[in-house]
Order: structure tokens, then sequence, then C-alpha cells
């Protein structure tokens, strides 16, 4: 039976800690009250991160219903923009730049690097399931060509020393624990 | 002398405090404002007067913009801030919030002051997690000083600006598609009429600007409109930040005189790498059509020369290219970044980049027939004009500009089946 009176906000606040819930109300308190959509992406992106990098279908419609908005207002926004991501991925995601300034300057070397490094093709996860590598437009940052992003951070004026610090410094926060210890010494 | 507007706290330390804003004469034409010794007519009359030109891509006048937001109007208006920064070889509004972050508020305060708007908008692209963090900060600090909020300073005049992100989306710097999106929309271009001054934001009046031409105003104010003109050319006002990639020494912004010989900006970025020969430039971003060396070499960097020689200053994004580079490959790039962009709304344009872009790499591959040439630049033509937004327009100039300058590689690797540079 339906209860038409159930609290449509409970199935967000099931699928995400109460910190996630209180920074979307955050953001929706830049928008007019009136107006339910300009949340959308920032909760979109809340809930993204907190779910691995990726978005479901069960999420989307979490937010819908938290947001009072129909479920495709919400399905539009996450298709549409290449910053939401439907699929899995890796816990970390390397954003290559290939765009003008940066090919100019070598990112097809950055490419080639990172997929012979982790062994994948770009838009593609390692079987770990720690990387995930692939190609974006330009980042705003072609002064440090060649660039990546990893996750939320920009990394500029790559070399492959560079490159391989930033795989070895993520590998080494996923190292199994007893690993860890060996290397400790 | 460089660095003389946005990026006057450059060199100080900790650039982004409100300490450091302050000592430069910071939020001094905000005071005046609330003080009553500047009013909205004196600061457009001033923004006339320096010939400020839209720093997002158009180059249109900003006091002119300013002038048509129906200030008086009753209800909600709004200042929009377009920190997007997609245009391909484009990074200086990223250094504008990170390293300047009180001016852009200044100049936003002031905007609202000037077209009656409360409420304010700073929309950055959704990658932009660092300057988000320097912009959020700087708020707070503006806001436990009462320059920001309500009753600013003790006045009656109200301002609240918030940080927004983006969710990736080129198409989103577009000034109606950003609005859209700031909506919680998929970014898609509005038509125009009406323009956001009469129908923005929710419905509101908006003016949209970009994050360096707010943030050029609180200079202005401050030692007048003819003191900016000065700094650049008649029609050319002030300074500009030249975002400089590409085979330089230096890579890195430069914000100098409009009017500044290309040649004394190439040598301010330390030159040509590794003392290559320099092959040509684009000058304003990647949707501004290619120029060959010897024509760059001879140009200043304003609005006016870079146009009458076919191409535009755009955002200031200046791509210079050594000889080593290929340009079927470069302008295959350029179409495949435009195909990906496409919001997919006009079928010229969605239709039109695909094709561009597939026929390119086709002749890339060596599959390239003579006909694709001449195809290649009607096609383009048709684009051009044809679309609600002007990406149309983005993705067709520079194919064009490819063809019409370096046609005869686009033949060589027809025929010859292999790069005539790279061989
Ligand atoms: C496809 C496209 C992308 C654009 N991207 C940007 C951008 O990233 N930043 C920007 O300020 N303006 C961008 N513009 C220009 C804006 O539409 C608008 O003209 C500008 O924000 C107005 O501000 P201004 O007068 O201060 O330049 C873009 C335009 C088009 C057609
Ligand atoms: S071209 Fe790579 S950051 Fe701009």
């Amino acid at each position: 039976m339906t209860d038409l009176n159930y609290d449509k906000s409970l199935h967000l606040k099931e699928l995400i800690p109460q910190s996630a819930i209180d920074e979307i109300e955050q953001w929706i308190l830049k928008y007019p009250a009136e107006r339910k959509r300009p949340p959308i992406m920032p909760a979109l992106k809340v809930v993204q991160e907190h779910n691995g990098n990726y978005l479901t279908t069960e999420m989307m419609q979490a937010v819908a219903e938290y947001l009072d908005v129909p479920h495709v207002a919400v399905y539009e926004v996450a298709t549409f923009y290449t910053m939401f991501n439907l699929n899995e991925m890796g816990k970390h995601v390397l954003s290559v730049c290939t765009n003008l300034s940066c090919s100019l300057r070598g990112s097809d070397k950055v490419v080639e690097h990172l997929q012979n490094r982790l062994n994948i093709k770009l838009g593609e996860t390692t079987k770990d399931g720690v990387f995930t590598i692939k190609e974006v437009e330009c980042m705003a940052a072609c002064g440090g060509a060649p660039m990546l992003e990893v996750d939320k951070v920009y990394h500029e004026n790559l070399t492959e020393e560079k490159i391989d610090k930033i795989l070895s410094d993520i590998a080494a926060q996923h190292m199994p624990a007893k690993e860890e210890d060996n290397n400790g010494k | 002398m460089a660095n003389e507007v946005c990026f006057r706290t450059l060199d100080l330390e900790t650039p982004w405090s409100l300490e450091a804003y302050e000592s430069v004469g910071g939020y001094s034409s905000l005071r005046k404002i609330i003080a009553g010794e500047l009013d909205h007519e004196k600061i457009i009359d001033e923004l006339k007067l320096s010939a400020l030109r839209g720093r997002g891509g158009a180059g249109f006048p900003t006091g002119l913009k300013w002038s048509f937001m129906p200030r008086n109007m009753p209800g909600q208006k709004y200042v929009v801030c377009n920190s997007d920064e997609g245009e391909p070889g484009t990074f200086k509004d990223r250094d504008i919030l990170r390293f300047n972050p009180h001016q852009l508020i200044e100049g936003m305060a002031i905007a609202g002051y000037v077209m009656n708007a409360t409420v304010g908008y700073n929309y950055m692209r959704g990658e932009f997690y660092e300057p988000f963090d320097r912009m959020e900060q700087a708020l707070k600090e503006a806001r436990s000083k009462n320059l920001i909020g309500d009753n600013i300073l003790g006045s009656d005049f109200c301002f609240e600006l918030h940080n927004h992100l983006g969710g990736g989306a080129y198409i989103c710097g577009e000034e109606t598609a950003l609005i859209e999106s700031l909506e919680g929309k998929k970014g898609q271009p509005r038509f125009k009429p009406p323009f956001p001054a009469n129908y923005g934001v929710f419905g509101r009046p908006t003016n949209v600007n970009n994050t360096e031409s707010y943030a050029s105003v609180p200079a202005i104010l401050e030692n007048g409109g003819q003191w900016f003109l000065d700094l650049g050319k008649p029609n050319n006002g002030g300074t500009k930040i030249f975002s400089v990639s590409g085979h330089v020494t230096n890579p890195g912004n430069f914000e100098i005189n409009l009017g500044t010989p290309f040649k004394d900006l190439l040598e301010m970025a330390g030159g040509m790498l590794a003392g290559n020969q320099l092959k040509a430039v684009i000058p304003g971003g990647s949707s501004s059509p290619i120029l060959p060396a010897e024509v760059m070499m001879e140009l200043t960097m304003d609005y006016d020369a870079i146009g009458k020689a076919g191409s535009m200053l755009g955002s200031g994004a200046v791509m210079v290219i050594d000889e080593s580079v290929c340009m079927v490959e470069l302008a295959a790039r350029t179409a495949h970044f435009y195909y990906e962009e496409s919001c997919g709304q006009c079928s010229p344009c969605r239709e039109g980049t695909g094709w561009m872009s597939r026929v390119i790499h086709r002749i890339l591959e060596g599959e390239g027939k003579p006909e694709d040439i001449d195809n290649l630049d009607r096609v383009a033509g048709n684009i051009m004009g044809r679309t609600i937004c002007a990406l149309g327009d983005a993705a067709a100039m520079p194919i064009k500009g490819f063809l019409k300058n370096y046609r005869h590689e686009f033949e060589y690797m027809i025929e010859h089946k292999r790069s005539m540079v790279k061989g």
C-alpha cells in the first residue's frame, strides 16, 4: 500500500551521510526558495562524491525526490554534463587534457605513459578499481601544459617522473595493510 | 609596466587576502559609492570613457552593456559573472579567482549597485575547486567586514554574492546557456531576443560579464576612465590579460597594455621554446582563425588590429605554434573539440561539427579526396550565422582559417597520404 504522506527526503538520507545532506542544504540556500531546480547540479556532485565517483539511477531518483523535482529533470542534467559519470569509475579519476595547448606540449606522451604504466586504455579502469584514466577538453590550465587532473586537483607541467610520483602516491594509499607494514620497515 | 589592473596584487604576499587587496586601494570605490561620492551615472560614464570591452570574447563595450539594464524596473535583478573559462587556450580567469578574488567581488558589488541588483552569482566551471575555495574564503572575509551582504557599511545598499560551480560543458560559457545551467537545466542556449538584460536568470533582468571585465572596474573607478583608456589605445582601452601557451619558453599570463606589439609579448614569454622557428599563432582562443608568423610579427595585440588581420582577439588566449606542427593535425583536434561540445540543439552545428571532424580525420588517415577541401570550406560557411548561439561560428571560423592559410598542407596530405611537415 502506498503511503501518500511518506517523507520524500528519506530516500536520499538513507543513501548518503548527514554531512553530505548538510552540504546540499547549504547549496539550496543560494537560490531563490521558490526555485527547485538550481540545486540539482550541486546535489548530484555531492552524491557522486559519496558514491565512488559515479551515479546510479536510484541515486538520481533520490535526488529528485529530495529536491521535489521530476526524475527526468535530474536525468537530463546528469546526462548533459561531462562531470557526471553514469558508469562505475575507479577510486581515482585521472583526467588528461589533450586539447590544443596540451597537445602542443606533449599530452600524447602523457597519455601513452599512463596507458603503459597502468596497462589500460583511455576510458578504462584498472582491475583493482583504483585508477580510471580519461581524456578531457581544455581545463583552463594551458600555461602549465601538459596537465592532468587527479580527482579535484590539477597537476601541471607534467613529466614522466611527475606522473610516476602521482601514480605511486595513489597506489600507496590503497596498499593492503599488511604490505604497508612491510614497507614501513 | 605590467600587472596594473586585475593582477595588481600578484607580487604581494598572500595576494588573495583582503589585506593585500586593500593595500593597493581595493574597496575604495565601493566606499565612495556608499559615501555618496559616486553615483551610477558617473560610473557608467567612466566605463564608457575607459573603452573597456568585454573580456569574455565578444569585446562588447561594458559601459554600454550596463546602461541597457532596466535599473528602475521593479523586482529582482541579477548580476552574473561568467567564470566558465572553457575556450581552449584561456587560463586567465582562473588566476584572477585564485590570486585576486576581492577585486572581482568589489567589481560585482559595484555592478550590483549600478544596475540595482541585490543578488549576484559567480558561475565557475565545474573543475575550479581551488578557485572556488579561494572565492568562498574571500567572500567570508568580505562579509565579516560588511563589504558584502545586507546594509553594506551601514548604508541601505544590499548585495549578496553566491559562488556556483558548473558541471563540465564548454557551451555553458555562452551567456544564455550559462543562465539555463544556473537554473539547474541542460546548458542549451536561448534564442535572443529577449536579451538577458530583459529576460535572464529566473526570467529576471540579468547582466552577464566575464570575470576580467568585472575585475577591471574597481581599478578604472579609482584611477578614472581616461587613465584606463590611455593604457591602451582608442576603442581598445586598458590592459588585457594574455594567456600565452604552446611553444614558448615561459608560458603564462601577461597583463599588458592593449596595443602592445605581439613580438614584445613573445619576448616576455621567453621567446620560442628551444629556439625553434615560429610558424603561426592562434591569437584569441581556439575559435579565432590562425595567423601565419609573418602576419603576427607585424601586429599589435588589440581588438582592432587582430580583427583587421582576419582573426579575433577573443579571450586573449595566445597559442604559439612552431614549425614542427602539422596544421592538418591541429585542425583535426580543433574540429574534434567543437564536435564534442556542440549542445546538439541546432542541426547545422550538431551535424556540421561532426561532419567536419570526420572529414579532417579521414584526411589524416590518408583517405582524403581532393574535393574534401572545398567541401570543408563550404560546410563551415553553411554553419556560420545559422545557429542560435555563436558556437557554430566558433567551430567554423578556425577551420576556415586553417584552410585559408595552410591549404597546401591539406592538399599535400590528400595527395601523398602523409604530412607535409612530419613526413
Ligand atoms: C560557445 C561560447 C563559449 C563562450 N565561453 C565563454 C567563457 O568561457 N567565458 C566568458 O566570459 N565568455 C564566454 N562566451 C561569451 C559569452 O557569451 C558572453 O559574451 C560574455 O560572457 C559576456 O561578457 P563580457 O561582455 O564581459 O565579455 C562564450 C560564447 C560562446 C558562443
Ligand atoms: S589545452 Fe590543456 S588545459 Fe588548456
